[in-house]
C-alpha cells in the first residue's frame, strides 16, 4: 500500500509550523525539517517567477525517484505539503481535507497564535486518522 | 481528479456544525454589555469590536476558502458579492443583498434582513 512519509505546513513569511512524520523512512530532526520548509518556501517562490504563464501559483508536484512531494497553497499563503511515495493516489484531496482540519480544529482554537507552531491535540487526533491509508482511499471517491 | 467547484451558502450552512441562535446572540449581548461596563466609552467600545472582529475575520477566510472552494475574486464587486451571497449565508445562514455602489465601484452597502442579532435589541427612547 502506497505510503505517505511525512507531512509539512508552513506559514506565509516561510517558517515551518508543522511537521509530522508517519513512517520510518525520510525522519528528520527539527533544525534540518525547519531548514528544508524554508527551501522549499523559497523554491516555490522562485517558481512562480520562472513560469513562462501568467498567473501561476507555484509547484503542485514533484516526482522524484524515490518520492512524490505535492503541494497545495490557500489564497491567503499558508502552505500544505505531503511527502509520499511516487504514486499514492488522492494527494490533492488528502491535501485539501488537511485544510479543512487545519481550519476547524487550530484557526478555531483561541488559544492557538495565527503563524505560530501548531500545538493543537484534536487537529493531531484528526490529522492521524486521516492518513490511514484506508480513509486516504476515500478521499478519492 | 478534477477539482470540486464553488458550492453554495446553502449546502456548507446545513453541513456543518451549528449553534442556537439564541446563545450566539445572547453571547454577544453579554460580550457587549461586559465592554460597555469595562470601558464606559461607545468610541472605544466600537473600536473593540471592530478589532475583535478583524480578529476572527483573519481566521474566518481559511474556513470560507476551505470550505466554498471558490477561487481568487476578479474585482471588488465580485468580492462583495462572495461575501454577501456565499460568506454571511455560511456563517449565520442569513441573506444579504449588495446595493449602493459609488461611482469609482470602491464602496457599496451590505444590507441584512433579518439579522439575528438585532432581534434583542432594545433601544431607550429619551423623553
Amino acid at each position: 500500500m502506497a505510503a505517505i512519509y511525512s507531512l509539512y505546513i508552513i506559514n506565509k513569511s516561510g517558517g515551518l509550523i508543522f511537521y509530522k512524520d508517519c513512517g520510518t523512512k525520510g525522519r528528520m530532526d527539527t533544525n534540518d525539517s525547519l531548514r528544508v520548509a524554508s527551501l522549499w518556501h523559497s523554491m516555490h517562490a522562485i517558481s512562480q517567477q520562472l513560469s513562462p504563464v501568467n498567473g501561476c501559483t507555484g509547484i503542485e508536484l514533484l516526482e522524484a525517484d524515490t518520492f512524490d512531494l505535492h503541494c497545495f497553497q490557500s489564497l491567503p499563503g499558508t502552505k500544505f505539503f505531503v511527502v509520499c511515495e511516487p504514486g499514492t493516489p488522492h494527494m490533492e484531496s488528502l491535501l485539501r481535507y488537511i485544510y479543512e482540519l487545519y481550519t476547524d480544529y487550530v484557526l478555531k482554537n483561541p488559544f492557538y497564535e495565527i503563524e505560530m507552531p501548531i500545538r493543537c491535540e484534536l487537529f493531531d487526533i484528526n490529522l492521524t486518522q486521516a492518513v490511514q491509508s484506508d480513509r486516504v482511499a476515500l478521499l478519492g471517491r | 481528479m478534477a477539482p470540486v467547484g464553488p458550492r453554495s451558502g446553502d449546502a456548507i450552512f446545513s453541513s456543518i456544525d451549528r449553534v442556537n441562535a439564541e446563545l450566539f446572540t445572547l453571547t454577544y449581548g453579554a460580550i457587549v454589555r461586559q465592554l460597555l461596563t469595562d470601558l464606559e466609552e461607545v468610541e472605544e467600545v466600537n473600536k473593540q469590536l471592530d478589532q475583535m472582529g478583524y480578529n476572527i475575520g483573519i481566521r474566518l477566510i481559511d474556513e470560507f476558502l476551505a470550505k466554498s472552494g471558490v477561487s481568487r475574486c476578479v474585482d471588488f464587486k465580485e468580492t462583495a458579492e462572495m461575501i454577501a451571497k456565499v460568506g454571511f449565508k455560511m456563517f449565520l445562514g442569513v441573506t444579504a443583498s449588495v446595493s449602493s455602489w459609488d461611482a469609482d465601484g470602491t464602496c457599496c452597502s451590505i444590507i441584512l434582513e433579518d439579522f439575528p442579532i438585532l432581534a434583542k435589541v432594545f433601544t431607550t427612547a429619551m423623553s
